[in-house]
């Protein structure tokens, strides 16, 4: 049985006068996935985000959202919520009016979530009534995702929804997008933190210069053989140093930053996985423990770094 | 709050792309209302004009010298209603222009501004309702306003003066419940020019978008259009603007009621109206808002915005030129001494009434002016400050005739001042006690009106 999709696009194009934002993209996010958009400034990820609220039609392609193909006319779809370039505020109302007076814009019957519910989730009740031009970026960013809930949308579209946001509130969001994905809707959120897409999405997809370099699941995005530098901290570095220096496959990081680096019990080595699964093996022989071991830049932004170049490099 | 937000069915997967009804208008207007209302410059603005006018006509009437440079303000003293006639005059000119500059001139800039139009389209699902909504919004807040400054002035009248006869244009006495009504009624009649500003700074917002002259545009255009009917303008030309209409309420108050200038201007104004806000509409309609850079209807301005109104005005004037057959500046030698006559003869009648002596008829009085301009050199028409008119009339009880001369300042809007030039024992300065009060002579200066359009 086929994996339901919430969004099918093949061949989407858009041009805003001289600029290719969309250049006949496929693009294809699965139900109930929490779904990343990378991609460097000017890639065409807030076009698409665009394109999948209704805020603009395709010039060139055919796009599906939730089953239903998307007109040549303006209309947002339906199910569909969400924000991009940061949420729409009115700074002289307060966050319950905000959300109460949306809420008030629905047409009759549409399905909705309480306004208090919707503050709860985002974690906003304590300062529901202050008005929102005293939030910060990261209180903003919430109270938009607390709007966009309102309609119990089955696809969510967020932009930069991590935006401002601390720790905690950064654990917030997260939580609530995790539950959203649980419960079968489809989050699209566009990001520059790639520890955040990291920690939520299950399928990424990266444009570069309009066309997309990859789409699919992160897991798909560790290349075995591609060099990657690692950190390594370990019982004994003098050990584990001459241990990298005599085992095949492995070079020491030993460029002008390591002097300068604070820890200095830890060293940066450049290797393939299966060197490193053969330095760990004989560190263990050796007696020395592990005690951190971490790519210095995570796969997905290793590969985006290395996707984006090439695409820019064509 | 406008994150962006659609309707989604309840159940089903397969649901169409805009399959959900627009939100009903009465839900926008309300949202609309929430919003104007939750700004701090509608309250400042409200909290001003519902307390503003009432404040100052009652300090103003407190004070010994009055505005008598304003229409009405030489008889603060005598009326409460004449203070709400001032405020009336000088917010066509100031108040009327900033208002609909604050309301209307920001009611679709501050979606841009707040970056909000977007969420709001899509949550609404249809401009023509988002539209509609925000123009009623604007106009049920300037509603709101304009109220104010009524209500507050006239209070504030009647709390200093009480409800008084006032004294009309032509020197002839309304009863306090006349003056109500007529008060109320040149209130209503600015609402005409108040509402084509107000359409005015609609299509500003729209068509300037977040640039500062969106907001400035009605404020612009109504000082614009006072500077305008200071100039020595045909006739046709003068009535073809909307804004003659904050200045021809003065008909009412003339006897018989100068209606055909009046009804004019708020025709004009009400056509300026419907217009503007069509043209905003379209340019509305046409406006890309998938590009956050685009803000603005850029040349359509021009083609949507700026020509069709010159269109407007240069067919209103053809129209307001065949129809009345006015050319000209309006004002004539035979106008103002018919004009001035009369006024000088209700007053008469009056200032014999304030000094207690037995009353008199016009019929009696057999008032005739006769007027030059420039000593009789050039052109004896059109507005300056060089008229001058020797009034006779004969004295009651003695049938003698008498003369007294009157240097009058006639503004191109066709509205004068005349000023006592003797003798001083009838039109000099001079108090006189009536009803335990020292007023000065009513016959020393008097405001007049010139029909622009009377035959």
């Amino acid at each position: 049985m086929d994996t339901p999709v919430a969004v099918r696009g093949r061949g989407i194009t858009k041009v805003f006068g001289d600029v290719v934002a969309l250049d006949h993209i496929d693009v294809s996010m699965t139900q109930g996935q929490i779904h990343g958009l990378v991609g460097p400034n000017g890639a065409g990820k807030t076009t698409l985000l665009g394109l999948l609220l209704g805020l603009a039609v395709a010039d060139e392609g055919s796009l599906e959202i939730l089953g239903a193909p998307v007109g040549r006319a303006l209309a947002a779809p339906d199910g569909v919520s969400g924000f991009v370039d940061g949420p729409g505020l009115y700074p002289t109302l307060t966050a319950r009016q905000n959300l109460a007076t949306l809420l008030a814009l629905r047409p009759d019957g549409a399905p909705a979530t309480g306004v208090e519910e919707a503050l709860e989730q985002v974690g906003l009740t304590d300062v529901a009534d202050d008005k929102v031009r005293g939030f910060s970026l990261g209180m903003r960013q919430r109270l938009g995702l607390a709007a966009a809930l309102l309609t119990r949308p089955r696809l969510l579209v967020l932009d930069e929804p991590s935006n401002g946001l601390d720790p905690v509130g950064k654990k917030h969001v997260h939580r609530v997008l995790g539950r959203l994905a649980s419960e079968g809707v489809t989050v699209v959120l566009s990001s520059h933190r790639m520890d955040d897409l990291e920690a939520l999405c299950s399928e990424v997809t990266i444009l570069a210069r309009g066309r997309v370099v990859f789409s699919g699941p992160l897991s798909k995005l560790s290349d075995e053989n591609r060099e990657l530098d690692y950190r390594l901290r370990a019982s004994d570095p003098s050990a584990t140093r001459a241990l990298a220096a005599a085992t095949p496959g492995i070079s020491i990081d030993d460029g002008p930053d390591a002097a300068t680096r604070p820890d200095t019990d830890v060293i940066v080595v450049r290797a393939r996985v299966a060197a490193m699964d053969e330095l760990v093996a004989r560190m263990v022989r050796e007696g020395i423990g592990v005690r951190e071991l971490a790519p210095v830049v995570s796969p997905l932004e290793a590969a985006f770094l290395a996707l984006t170049e090439q695409e820019a490099d064509r | 709050m406008t994150a962006t937000a659609a309707y989604a069915p309840a159940t089903g997967t397969g649901a169409g792309t805009a399959s959900a009804r627009p939100t009903p208008v009465a839900r926008i207007l309300r949202f609309e209302l929430v919003k104007q209302f939750s700004a701090w410059r509608v309250r400042l603005l409200i909290g001003l004009c519902w307390l503003g006018p009432g404040l100052l006509v009652f300090a103003v009437d407190q004070q010994s010298t009055l505005p008598s440079d304003t229409l009405f303000g030489r008889w603060m003293h005598a009326t409460g209603w004449a203070g709400s006639l001032v405020v009336l005059g000088v917010a066509g000119t100031w108040a009327l222009p900033l208002v609909t500059s604050m309301v209307a001139g920001d009611v679709f800039a501050s979606e841009d501004r707040l970056g909000t139009w977007r969420h709001l389209l899509i949550a609404v699902r249809s401009h023509r309702r988002i539209f509609a909504a925000k123009a009623i919004a604007s106009l049920t807040v300037i509603g709101l306003l304009v109220a104010g400054l009524a209500v507050s002035s006239a209070v504030g009248g009647l709390l200093a003066e009480g409800n008084q006869p006032l004294v009309g244009l032509d020197g002839h006495l309304l009863t306090g419940g006349d003056a109500a009504g007529k008060v109320l009624l040149a209130w209503v009649c600015v609402l005409a020019p108040t509402l084509a500003l107000a359409a005015i700074g609609l299509l500003g917002s729209v068509a300037l978008g977040r640039s500062p002259m969106g907001l400035l545009l009605p404020m612009l255009a109504g000082l614009g259009m006072q500077v305008v009917q200071m100039l020595p303008l045909p006739v046709a030309v003068r009535l073809a603007l909307p804004g003659y209409a904050f200045i021809s309420w003065n008909g009412l108050f003339a006897d018989p009621q100068q209606l055909g200038p009046l009804l004019i201007g708020v025709g004009v104004s009400l056509l300026w109206a419907v217009v503007a806000t069509a043209l905003a509409y379209l340019l509305f309609r046409r406006r890309d808002f998938t590009n956050l850079n685009n803000d603005g209807a850029g040349r359509r301005v021009l083609t949507l915005g700026a020509l069709p109104l010159a269109g407007v005005l240069a067919a209103t004037v053809g129209v307001v030129a065949v129809a009345t057959g006015a050319g000209g500046s309006g004002i004539t030698q035979d106008k103002v001494q018919q004009s001035v006559a009369t006024v000088f003869a209700h007053l008469y009648r009056f200032q014999q009434a304030q000094m207690r002596q037995p009353p008199v008829t016009e019929a009696q009085l057999q008032t005739s002016a006769m007027c030059d301009k420039s000593e009789g050199l050039g052109a004896q028409e059109g507005p300056g400050n060089d008229w001058r008119c020797t009034v006779s009339w004969t004295v009651p009880g003695y049938n003698v005739a008498a003369q007294a001369i009157y240097q009058l300042d006639v503004s191109p809007n066709g509205r004068y001042i005349a000023d006592g030039d003797g003798p001083v024992e009838v039109n000099g300065y001079f108090l006189i006690v009536t009803a335990g009060k020292a007023v000065p002579n009513p016959l020393w200066q008097f405001d007049g009106n010139v029909d622009l359009l009377a035959g």
